[in-house]
């Protein structure tokens, strides 16, 4: 075989990118999905493509899902490569997430509370049978769910009425600007509001697991749902020029706080400590897994011995981000040949040592037969 | 007489009530043999950390005096250098000999590090210095290149000497180094720690509940108690006349044992 | 293509980093040219390819980049391998620079995995693309603790590594990445190149610059700066390369690509830098042909 040198690599990325454009499209006699269709109809898809994506926008979430097929990942982060681009304005103030507008909100710890339990738009009690009149086209849509006739009480968070009683900890508030991870890189040991960065941002599946893990003895668990709220919430900043704050707008976010025991150290009674979780939109069990995460992260500031991944500072904040992982473990499908080339002498080298090693010691036994 | 190797004095620490070291002072000179002994919670395993830097007393403080005569504050020098001097001057015997190996490293490799730490480039010189130190601690020179976890727990700590003494350290701190051995073992060990310490004219600081290994090995000793050294004395003279009850009890009960 | 759609220069900066951004980076590598072979933390980017395509070199080049530059991307030593000339179109859509194959007429060049046959210049810079900035991360993962052992100069570990390869296997196993120590002080990771590129790195009067994006770290090797590969002194590092010589241009001292031929053991060699070997290919194609025949 004659051997030519590889060339037309331009060619066959354009060609490549036509043939993914025409399967993404997929057969062109069905209409094509709009994004709004997307947007209101795949809204759970979208809200994870926020939250991984770390980018608030729920059309450009849904315009990302539908360039990327589906693929959450690849969606996410095409709207982080987005999302880098943007002028940064600032920072807002923190969420007051206890006067929330609140869309569900569930306690596992209180039966009644103020504010009461709501159990919202979720799939918990649903059966889950394939519902074969969704395949049906044209059907007309649901009858609208009855209205709740009694506005909404506020609904304080059970940690609060935990701290009242002294029960548990309030979280100090963070000295000065919080970190942001988009612009300095993580150092460690990382401060509790870069860790919450990070998990905000990490890949669910990531976070299930290793919360998961926690309740099986891999960190020393012991979680109650203090209680999910799920909702709008308003942002709120002060602007330079400005000088006072004001409302820039709301956003939906899930928030889970776990309560947890703790038994106490030499500089602490025993009291119940937070595991905190926040993700953008409708992120129940993001939100959850990470309010688990986050627990097993405090055990070196409330002197717990650390024992299990969860627990391992570097191992989970290296390795939760989605984009981060995709990027690094599928390089490993771009060339390599030097690299392979390279250890291809090596093994061969050291197999000749280890046959000459060999021949070395079989030689004298054969003189010995032969004599 | 030379100056000491190691100075410390008024040595205070304090975990919440437990008072853990109390108004402690220690010298040691280059070539002794120190023993601390006590009972566990005694003290002994506090100094010997803050001694050898791992662990800041609330007051009080430790001097190392290097081969020029000057004298360093141990917790003062930082951590750069106090790591430059473990892994030179000083060295280390943990009671568990896997705190002190790499378990996934070969024998000669666990004795090559030290000297390669300190600029050994020669492959078969390290080779040669670490046969020949496998050779000193009784260990087959023909299992330098088998990783330590296929060693008996004697084999280890034998090893775990090896590696700590192959670059001469002047001075060597020994956390019941024959702990966890069977008592046969134990002797051999001991028998095998005192030759070497003689031979290489090392200064050891030995910490041991084990009134017999500090008779064997130790010049002199201090007997410690609730954080506070209640006699000490050359060794003879503390283990065969024992001043302070506390002692009394303690030479007793290895009779008695 | 629609995939691409809205890539083109207008709405971006020129080099795609806003100018704040190419500033905090250009100080990181400041920083990183004054401490041969440290690992300066920075603030890397999400950049519109997936981490481990390079975001990382792409950065440092965007940050060192001007309208006169003459760019070369190269990947496996080649030009026309799909990454560098993915790379390489990004340039010149967001920048508009002048790309080149040729080594001697870039005056920056991206690389990943090889360092080009042909000796760099003072004039030239070449900008890494690194996967794991950490020499000592398959001994020692953990980063707060690497940080503190480059701080402590405490490398007895790495040693320890090589003395454990040359006991089992009678060799250094490590073929590429092979670590290096440079300016006598910090350990480093070349990046994946060939031990065989390691020499090349030495003294070399090009800024030899390295980025690591999804790692976030950025360093750096000025020119003329030591750099040597850990060894023995009777186990003394060599570059390996395989034993033959290029089936086009005959080199018989450049580092060659296997290529198989069949499936019955039919192999060839060439040279993995592309313009390397044309450059040769042309040279032996206008020389006169009496050269030729003497050299027959």
């Amino acid at each position: 075989m004659a051997y030519v040198a590889v060339k037309g690599g331009e060619r066959a990325i354009g060609n490549a990118h036509a043939w993914l454009e025409e399967t993404r499209r997929g057969d062109p006699g069905l209409p094509a999905l709009s994004v709004a269709q997307i947007e209101a109809q795949m809204g759970l898809a979208v809200d994870r493509v926020m939250a991984e994506g770390a980018c608030h926008d729920r059309g450009l979430a849904a315009l990302a899902i539908k360039q990327a097929q589906g693929d959450l990942i690849e969606a996410a982060f095409l709207l982080r490569a987005f999302r880098t681009t943007l002028p940064r304005f600032g920072h807002a103030a923190p969420l007051e997430t206890g006067a929330m507008r609140i869309r569900r909100r569930v306690s596992a710890t209180y039966k009644d509370l103020p504010g009461g339990q709501v159990l919202g738009p979720t799939y918990d009690y649903t059966h889950r049978l394939l519902d074969f009149a969704l395949a049906a086209e044209g059907a007309p849509p649901p009858p609208p769910a009855p209205q709740a006739e009694a506005p909404q009480e506020p609904a304080p968070h059970v940690t609060e009425l935990l701290a009242r009683e002294g029960l548990m900890a309030r979280e100090a508030p963070a000295p000065g600007e919080p970190a942001d991870l988009t612009r300095a890189p993580l150092a460690f040991p990382a401060s509790r509001a870069a860790r919450l960065q990070n998990l905000a941002r990490g890949d669910e599946g990531f976070l299930l697991g290793l919360g998961y893990s926690t309740q099986r003895g891999y960190g020393n668990a012991h979680p109650f749902v203090g209680e999910i709220r799920q909702g709008s919430v308003a942002v709120r900043m002060t602007p330079p020029e400005l000088g006072f704050e004001i409302e820039i707008g709301e956003i939906d976010v899930t928030e889970c706080q776990m309560v947890n025991q703790f038994h106490g150290s030499k500089a602490e009674p025993p009291q119940f400590t937070r595991g905190y979780g926040l993700a953008l939109g409708r992120g129940e069990r993001k939100a959850m897994a990470m309010a688990l995460v986050d627990r097993a992260l405090m055990a070196g500031e409330l002197g717990e011995e650390r024992t299990a991944p969860a627990q391992d500072e570097e191992f989970v904040l290296m390795h939760s981000d989605n984009v981060e992982a995709t990027g690094f473990v599928e390089h490993l499908k771009l060339p390599h040949y030097v690299d392979f080339q390279s250890e291809l002498e090596v093994v061969r080298r050291m197999r000749a040592t280890a046959t000459a090693e060999r021949e070395a010691m079989r030689a004298p036994r054969e003189e010995e037969v032969a004599e | 007489m030379s100056a000491p190797l190691l100075e410390a004095s008024g040595l205070d620490l304090a975990f919440g009530a437990v008072r853990a070291l109390d108004g402690v002072a220690i010298d040691i000179h280059p070539g002794e043999v120190v023993a601390i002994v006590g009972e566990s919670g005694s003290g002994k395993s506090s100094l010997l950390r803050v001694l050898a830097g791992q662990m800041r007393p609330d007051a009080g403080t430790v001097l190392y005096r290097d081969p020029a005569g000057h004298a360093h504050p141990v917790h003062g020098m930082g951590e750069a250098a106090l790591r430059r001097l473990m892994r030179t001057d000083w060295g280390f015997v943990h009671q568990n000999a896997r705190d002190g190996l790499r378990m996934g490293v070969s024998t000669g490799g666990n004795v090559g590090e030290r000297l390669m730490a300190i600029g050994a480039r020669n492959y078969g010189g390290i080779r040669d210095e670490a046969t020949e130190w496998l050779k000193r601690v009784e260990i087959d020179p023909s299992r330098i290149d088998h990783l330590p976890r296929t060693f008996s727990g004697g084999m280890q700590q034998r090893l775990q000497i090896a590696r700590t003494l192959v670059t001469r350290p002047r001075l060597v701190f020994m956390d019941e180094p024959t702990g966890g051995l069977d008592v046969s073992v134990q002797a051999r060990l001991l028998d095998l720690i005192r030759a070497l310490v003689a031979d290489l004219g090392i200064a050891v600081l030995l910490v041991t509940h084990d009134i017999a290994a500090a008779r064997l090995l130790a010049h002199r000793i201090l007997v410690m108690r609730r954080g506070q050294v209640v006699e000490h004395g050359l060794t003879d003279r503390v283990l065969d006349d024992p001043q302070h009850p506390y002692t009394q009890l303690l030479v007793a009960s290895v009779l008695a044992a | 293509m629609s995939h691409d759609s809205g890539f083109g220069s207008g709405g971006y900066n020129f080099a795609y980093l806003d100018e704040n951004t190419k500033r905090m980076i250009r100080r990181a590598l400041l920083k990183a040219v004054a401490i041969p072979g440290h690992q300066v933390p920075f603030g890397a980017r999400e950049m519109p390819l997936p981490y481990g395509w390079g975001t990382g070199g792409i950065q440092v080049t965007a940050a060192i980049l001007g309208p006169r530059d003459v760019l070369k991307v190269i990947d496996q030593g080649a030009d026309d391998t799909t990454n560098a000339v993915s790379i390489r179109r990004f340039f010149s859509r967001v920048a508009g620079v002048r790309g080149t194959t040729r080594t001697a007429e870039a005056t920056i060049i991206q690389t990943r995995h090889r360092i080009p046959e042909t000796p760099l210049t003072e004039a030239q810079t070449i900008v890494y693309q690194v996967p794991m900035p950490e020499p000592l991360f398959r001994l020692e993962p953990r980063l707060a603790e690497t940080r503190r052992m480059h701080a402590l100069a405490d490398y007895g570990l790495m040693h320890v590594k090589l003395y454990e390869d040359i006991a089992r296997h009678g060799h250094v196993s490590t073929a590429y990445n092979y670590p290096v120590m440079v300016g006598g002080r910090y350990l480093m990771s070349p990046s994946p190149i060939p031990a065989f590129d390691n020499p090349k790195m030495h003294r070399m009067p090009a800024l030899q610059l390295f980025g690591a994006g999804r790692e976030k770290k950025i360093y750096a090797v000025p020119p003329y700066t030591e750099v040597r590969s850990l060894d023995f002194e009777d186990h003394p590092f060599r570059p390996h390369r395989a034993d033959g010589c290029c089936a086009l241009c005959g080199s018989a001292t450049s580092y060659l690509d296997e290529v198989v031929t069949d499936d019955r053991g039919g192999r060839m060699f060439v040279c993995s830098d592309t313009d390397y070997c044309e450059e040769r290919q042309e040279a032996a194609a206008a020389a006169p042909a009496s050269e030729t025949e003497d050299a027959a």
